[in-house]
């Protein structure tokens, strides 16, 4: 029986001829990153075993994002943990270079991996045809210890997209319609696949996009086939060009969702779920305090460049924080040498380090009570930026630029 | 002003602002939300431990740093009646007096004094500790306005009629 | 018998010229400027005390700084606060993040050369760099300020400082205004204006300056002034003459104290844990490990601190395991520091470039640390805890030992 892109992935990583949704396999990792949300809990954990013993440290690789730079002696303390851990043990560390996602897709990720990851848009790794997933503290320990883990092979919903964006969509209005369309559980436990030839439409950065978000459906993972503009990504950043798996003429898949792209309009995700989508054109004029241009989800330079097109020669209107994080230190670099930086500085944005920033709402631009932002931050969830009574609709880069220049949501 | 006795904390030279109420702790929104982290760097267990109408003895620089307002306010906040120090910082030194808060320079006292002992002060006249006195100064008169009517904010009220 | 600069300025303010140390007079303040942290508590002052209206917009100036971006869920309160009581009154004068308070007032020539300036900030004192009699009251005050726009005050006597000859290679006014802290004790200049002089201090950039002014509080200073010259005048946008607050130096007023000091004598040195008195040669302290190191702050933020950070940086990498935070002043220099590819420099050696405002330094958000870690930091107070924890070691130095230090991960001048 033919095999989608997630159970070849699974089969590989099992070492097996074959693998179906619905079995559990012992699977072999590929990579297993963690950041600083979480790392101190697994060295803790780690600390009580009996035997201490790191199965292949070159598969670690653990990047501080969260609360960069230190908001609190508490993050201190749990980074200096991490830090210190990381270097007596000789794991890979960065620190300040950017979001763990946009650092794992930039510097390692390669075609049909398999990798966990203590961060739920670990599933952001699919469009360079490798399977990531989110996993928890204990399974990381599990698999930092013997290199392995298990995995239950999941079902694939398959969307097949056609045409392409048009109307001032982007990628992220793509994706968040889908999500409104089968729910914020429509994908739970399953995979995510995208293929079609409207793929040759999306840009590498539309496809990290798509992949990174699928988590808000309760996708396990996204996943897209290698093809050209993969490879090109992959060569230029300085790997291997090879091959990805292809899903086979008769895998089995759970459904199959035709998505013509010309019929998608700029839309937001609503107060407090990322599948409450309604077009912008509802919700304009919703006033808000904060506009949020970064994060896993848009936080690269083309989400800089759209964004910088539509805010030069303008102005942040006044009383509007409008923050803008790059991605990673390599975004951050291009958008130097672009005259990108200086456009949003010029306009009145807040510029601030490579990090989460406040898609992690835990410490920079948090909101406070009864405070609205717009954010191309990944979760919208109540309380999610800050305030427990706070109201944050997720928009693509183009509608966040807009709206800071405006004062209240507006389409680009 | 009337003569008052109470129970002494003793602390050391430059205990700054700082140290008074941390920068972290600022924007709550009230005073006595932030009493509770008076002098939480050096000595967090003081807030439980002072009470209505204790007094700070302190060496030089008393209050030195930033111009934080919620220093003297925590201070007075919890319960102490009068900072007594070799010296204070000119900000602080101000904030006091504007929020009614009473300071007394005094060099000699710190050699003597122990923590938990009491200590009475004749304001503008002497501090008595254990049967001898210790002179202390007395304020200029625009200051001892502002301290009669109960702080600046007082003062002007009066200034505007409203008092 | 001359005049000090102190003396000289507030002469001008309340028209009499008689005036001298020791007296208390009230001035009429030039401009005022109330920071983020305390703009609810003036606000609602001003309103308890019976005021209604601001006795002169123009005057006052709003900026957020502290908190910018918010990391705490109240922080933004301060935000709206902030707009509302300008919108109430018809404050233009506002920056919400355009970086540090006490860099934008005298770059964007809020506070210029004669002026009376006061602000809700210790380091207010800043501003006698351009020449201006600046510094820091509680909010109280402030908000008697707003409604009667006068302040009473004890004209301070004078340190003179003379500081004559060519610093060495390496050696910044950072490490000047170190020194004669160390020198003068935190507590040595309570009450008193310092006064800089010399041809050192002519040699020097207005930066510069501002570098020394800002510190002047660390030695209880009421006012740290130097007089203005071609470069102020220049820098801040008027004639340079009487008659525009450009006072000239008679060097001979009533000073309680006179300091020499020969500029070849200054060497690299930093402040030790926890006191900004503690000064020590960075020679000897070389081999100390650090964890972390901060460059920004109203102390040295600004453009030429970047430069000379960028100088060294330029080409190698931050140590390994060592962070180094750069924090513009503000938004214009930090357009400036893009342009001269100086971010470019940060970004290649590994630095973690954050917005304009007081980041670090005023120990809320921007690179806390914890028990056991040191930091170098260009700012202005290693007290206790205000980097973290009080077992956090903070040694405060000039953005060259700073930049050296970060490259070998180790203090080093």
């Amino acid at each position: 029986m033919g095999m989608t892109i997630a159970e070849k992935i699974i089969a590989r990583a099992a070492g097996v001829e074959e693998a179906h949704a619905g079995n559990i396999y012992v699977v072999e990792l590929d990579h297993l990153m963690s950041n600083d949300g979480t790392t101190h809990l697994t060295i803790d954990m780690y600390n009580k075993l009996k035997n201490k013993k790191i199965y292949d440290k070159n598969k670690l690789i653990w990047i501080m994002d969260h609360n960069v730079p230190c908001d609190s002696p508490k993050t201190a303390a749990s980074q200096k943990k991490m830090r210190d851990f990381a270097r007596e043990n000789g794991i890979t560390l960065h620190e300040g270079d950017g979001i763990c996602h946009e650092i794992m897709i930039e510097k390692y990720i390669n075609p049909k991996e398999l990798i966990f990851g203590a961060d739920s848009h670990t599933c952001s790794y699919g469009e360079l045809g490798a399977f990531g997933t989110g996993v928890g503290c204990t399974d990381y320990l599990y698999a930092m210890v013997t290199g392995k883990s298990w995995v239950l092979a999941p079902e694939t919903l398959r969307f097949n997209l056609t045409g392409e964006l048009k109307n001032g969509a982007t990628a992220r209005d793509l994706i968040l319609t889908i999500i409104g369309m089968i729910g914020a559980n429509g994908a739970n436990y399953k995979a995510m696949e995208f293929v079609g030839p409207g793929m040759k439409n999306l840009t590498m950065s539309d496809r990290i996009c798509i992949c990174n978000l699928c988590v808000e459906a309760g996708a396990k993972t996204g996943l897209m086939e290698v093809d050209d503009i993969a490879k090109a990504y992959l060569r230029e950043h300085g790997r291997e060009a090879v091959d990805g798996f292809v899903s086979d003429p008769d895998a089995k898949f759970e459904k199959v969702y035709d998505i013509d792209m010309g019929d998608i309009v700029p839309v937001v995700a609503k107060p407090h779920f990322v599948d409450n989508i309604s077009p912008v054109e509802e919700v304009k004029d919703v006033e808000i305090n904060e506009a949020f241009l970064g994060s896993c989800n848009n936080g690269r330079i083309e989400d800089l460049r759209l964004g910088a097109s539509i805010i030069k020669g303008k102005k942040v209107a006044p009383g509007v924080r409008f923050l803008v994080s790059p991605a990673s230190r390599d975004v951050y670099a291009q958008a130097l040498e672009e005259g990108i930086i200086d456009i949003f500085m010029e306009a009145g944005a807040i510029v601030v380090n490579s990090n989460c920033s406040v898609c992690w709402g835990s410490c920079q631009g948090v909101i406070g009570e009864g405070e609205t932002l717009i954010s191309t931050g990944t979760r919208n969830f109540k309380g999610r930026a800050g305030d427990k009574n706070s109201f944050v609709y997720l928009g693509s880069a183009a509608t966040v630029t807009a709206s800071a220049i405006a004062g209240k949501i507006t389409r680009a | 002003m009337a003569t008052f006795t109470g129970k002494v904390f003793v602390l050391g030279d430059d205990i700054d602002t700082d140290i008074i109420i941390p920068t972290e702790y600022l924007a709550l929104k009230t005073i006595d939300d932030m009493r509770q982290y008076g002098f939480y760097p050096l000595r967090p267990e003081l807030p439980s431990l002072i009470s209505k109408g204790d007094i700070i003895v302190a060496g030089n620089n008393f209050g030195c740093g930033s111009s934080r307002e919620q220093a003297p306010e925590v201070i007075k906040a919890l319960g102490v009646s009068c900072v007594i120090a070799k010296s204070f910082a000119r900000i602080f030194y101000r904030n006091s007096i504007n929020n009614g808060l009473l300071l007394i320079e005094n060099s000699d006292i710190q050699d003597v004094v122990k923590e938990g002992d009491e200590l009475t002060v004749i304001p503008g006249q002497e501090i008595r500790y254990k049967g001898v006195s210790y002179k202390i100064g007395s304020l200029p008169d625009n200051l001892m306005d502002i301290l009669n009517d109960g702080g600046l904010v007082n003062a002007m009220k009066k200034r505007n009629g409203l008092i | 018998m001359g005049a000090t600069l102190i003396e000289k300025i507030i002469r001008r303010n309340v028209h009499d010229d008689s005036v001298k140390a020791g007296d208390i007079v009230f001035v009429k303040p030039d401009r005022v400027m109330i920071h983020d942290i305390f703009i609810p508590f003036v606000a609602d002052k001003f309103h308890e005390m019976g005021f209604k209206k601001v006795w002169d917009t123009d005057k006052v100036v709003i900026i957020y700084d502290h908190m910018v971006p918010a990391s705490q869920v109240d922080d933004t309160r301060h935000f709206r606060r902030g707009d509302e009581f300008a919108k109430e009154q018809g404050i233009e004068h506002i920056h919400r993040a355009d970086g540090i308070c006490h860099q934008l007032m005298p770059e964007l020539r809020y506070a210029t050369p004669g002026d009376i300036v006061f602000g809700t900030d210790s380091h207010t004192v800043t501003y006698g760099g351009v020449g201006a009699f600046s510094t820091g009251i509680g909010y109280t005050e402030m908000a008697g300020i707003l409604g009667t726009g006068e302040l009473w005050i004890k004209v301070p006597e004078t340190i003179r400082i003379n500081i004559n000859g060519k610093l060495r290679d390496g050696v910044t006014s950072k490490d000047i205004i170190l020194r004669i802290i160390g020198d003068l004790t935190a507590a040595g200049a309570t009450y008193k204006a310092m006064e800089f002089a010399g041809d050192t201090v002519k040699e020097m950039s207005v930066a510069s300056r501002l570098t020394m002014a800002n510190m002047t509080i660390e030695a209880g200073a009421k006012c740290g002034l130097f007089y203005p010259d071609e470069k102020t005048a220049e820098f801040s946008g008027v004639p340079l003459d009487e008659e525009h607050g450009c006072f000239t130096d008679d060097n001979d007023g009533d000073y309680a104290m006179v300091l020499d000091y020969k500029a070849e004598d200054f060497v690299p040195v930093a402040a030790c844990p926890s006191q900004v008195d503690k000064i020590r040669p960075v020679s000897e302290l070389k081999d100390i490990v650090i964890d972390q190191v901060f460059i920004g702050s109203c102390t040295n933020g600004r453009l030429e601190d970047l430069r000379a950070a960028a100088e060294i940086l330029k080409g190698k990498k931050v140590a390994p395991y060592v962070k180094l935070i750069v924090t513009p002043a503000s938004r214009s220099v930090y357009l400036d520091a893009v342009h001269e590819g100086i971010m470019k420099i940060f970004n290649e050696a590994g630095a973690i470039i954050m917005n304009p405002g007081c980041g670090l330094c005023c120990g809320r958000s921007g690179g806390i640390l914890t028990d056991g870690e040191t930091v170098v930091a260009t700012n202005n107070r290693n007290f206790l805890g205000r980097m973290g924890t009080s077992k956090v070691n903070i040694y405060l130095a000039s953005p060259v030992t700073a930049a050296k230090s970060a490259v070998a991960g180790k203090i080093t001048a």
